[in-house]
């Protein structure tokens, strides 16, 4: 098996070095892949939609409908993952459960916890495979997190005039959420962020793409044509274009925090949203 | 031969992407555990985005963020980065990391069933129940 | 002197990409794994791409890497390759 493998890689790579003789040359100006259209992007996108960073410009503007299907691709993993995993809530699955004194640190564990007790002040409830919480590592991510989050929401905004934009700014947002949930537990990520609000959230940036496209229709042009924000803010067309990529933008940022914060709770948890990582 | 030496050194990223391809793509066929499969997957989805990127550089330009934002002067295009395989590959690598979360999802309910992420075993248990 | 630099930066990726194949622990393949990343992501910043190298950094070195350690974490660590 190995060994047919390894014969069929090497083929297969033996023929796309033959065929390499064909790519343009190394940082070619004149490649056939940056004459046509991108030309036309690099001259003409800043008069269109007052935007520096042209990439974005590319991605929420002139590509706005390919985004918009990306970002649907994006919640409908989400939605596979919880589908495949998610077990029901109200099943009691039997096993051990540890509980912690919160003043003298005593560890508790209790058997056929179905009834589990809600909110005991005297009483805090410890995942089964993970060792007690460190001090050190709570304090400082309890520090570190409002400034990743911060900073997710600068580049959201400020993706127009430097690298950053709604994918890159939502994934940041995820990454504060995952490290709350790597440094407490992943029942303070649910009480913060519930599976409710996450699975709204993820919903709500699609429909905001999916509603800024349909404002245009509504004004009369065509879908995700953001000049219809022209004619009722009473601003240019270009400033209208530009704030049709920021709301887009901010769409793009809200179903991705919401999706990679469901993927990640779903998969440390064993779909269970209970004990995790 | 002197001819295949120019190239060779004049296109040595794109031989180094096709190794890396063909990292990715032996790791899909020949290894046996299921989250060396998706290792190898993602390999190779980024040698591929890697060549897209590669195809839109040039030489001597700055990266595709305009220097000065006002209308006025002309805007050359040589001084600039295609954007177009940016646009792309930004996608790609987001849908990339929501697909690797589904094929992990189905790798935690396969190992639910068989308790093994081995294919050799999974197979047996599948065949002799 | 910078090709230099960059060639040496494309042979690391190559490296790791074989060594996360070939560890004998999926831990370590999975940290390999977002070394991997991480070196893609210089690759992408010396061709220019700073929104892309910015994108694979957080995600392929940040968020694909804790998801692989929750599976990894959920299943098994054993591996025969």
């Amino acid at each position: 098996m190995k060994k047919t493998a390894l014969l069929a890689v090497i083929l297969t790579g033996a023929l796309l070095i033959l065929s390499m003789e064909n790519f343009p040359s190394w940082g070619d100006v004149q490649s056939p892949a940056s004459l046509h259209l991108s030309r036309h992007f690099i001259e003409k996108s800043y008069e269109q939609t007052l935007t520096p960073n042209l990439v974005t410009a590319v991605l929420g503007d002139y590509r706005g409908f390919d985004t918009m299907l990306e970002t649907v691709v994006v919640f409908t993993a989400a939605l596979a993952c919880f589908l495949v995993i998610r077990l029901p809530r109200d099943v009691c699955t039997p096993g051990l459960f540890y509980y912690r004194h919160t003043r003298t640190g005593l560890v508790v564990r209790k058997h056929d916890a179905c009834e589990l007790p809600g909110e005991n002040p005297t009483f805090e409830r410890v995942d089964s495979d993970w060792p007690p919480h460190d001090v050190v590592v709570v304090s400082t991510c309890r520090m570190v997190i409002p400034f990743i989050q911060l900073f997710g929401l600068y580049v959201v905004a400020h993706g127009h005039y430097s690298p950053g934009g709604g994918f890159q700014g939502g994934v940041i947002f995820a990454a504060s959420y995952v490290l709350l949930a790597v440094s407490h537990d992943l029942r303070t990520l649910v009480h913060r962020l519930n599976e409710r609000v996450t699975h709204l959230l993820s919903a709500a940036g699609v429909l905001l793409f999916f509603g800024v496209g349909l404002f245009g229709m509504a004004m009369g042009l065509n879908f995700l044509d953001y000049g219809a924000l022209e004619g009722v803010l009473g601003m240019s067309l270009a400033s209208g274009h530009s704030l049709g990529i920021l709301l887009v933008e901010i769409g793009v940022g809200m179903t991705v925090t919401a999706a990679l914060v469901i993927i990640f709770k779903l998969l440390s948890s064993r779909g269970t949203v209970t004990e995790g990582l | 031969m002197e001819d295949f030496l120019t190239q060779l050194t004049s296109k040595y990223n794109f031989w180094a992407y096709i190794v890396l391809m063909m990292v990715g793509l032996y790791a899909m066929i020949a290894k046996g555990n299921l989250i060396k499969k998706l290792i190898g997957l993602s390999i190779f989805q980024t040698a591929i985005m890697l060549f897209y990127v590669a195809i839109g550089s040039k030489a001597g330009a700055t990266i595709p963020i305009l220097r000065d934002h006002t209308l006025k002067g002309v805007i050359d295009f040589v001084e600039y980065i295609n954007p177009l395989p940016h646009v792309l590959m930004l996608t790609a690598i987001v849908v990339s990391v929501a697909t690797l979360g589904v094929a992990l999802a189905l790798v935690l309910r396969v190992y639910d069933v068989h308790q093994t992420l081995e294919e050799d075993e999974i197979l047996e248990k599948i065949k002799n129940p | 002197m910078i090709w230099e630099i960059k060639l040496l930066a494309l042979i690391l990726v190559i490296v790791c990409a074989i060594a996360a194949i070939n560890a004998k622990d999926l831990l370590s393949a999975a940290v390999i794994f977002g070394i991997y990343s991480f070196m893609m992501c210089v690759q992408w910043l010396a061709m220019g791409a700073v929104d892309v190298a910015f994108t694979e950094a957080a995600i392929g070195a940040g968020i694909s890497t804790a998801l692989m350690l929750a599976a990894i974490f959920r299943t098994s660590r054993r591996t025969k390759d």
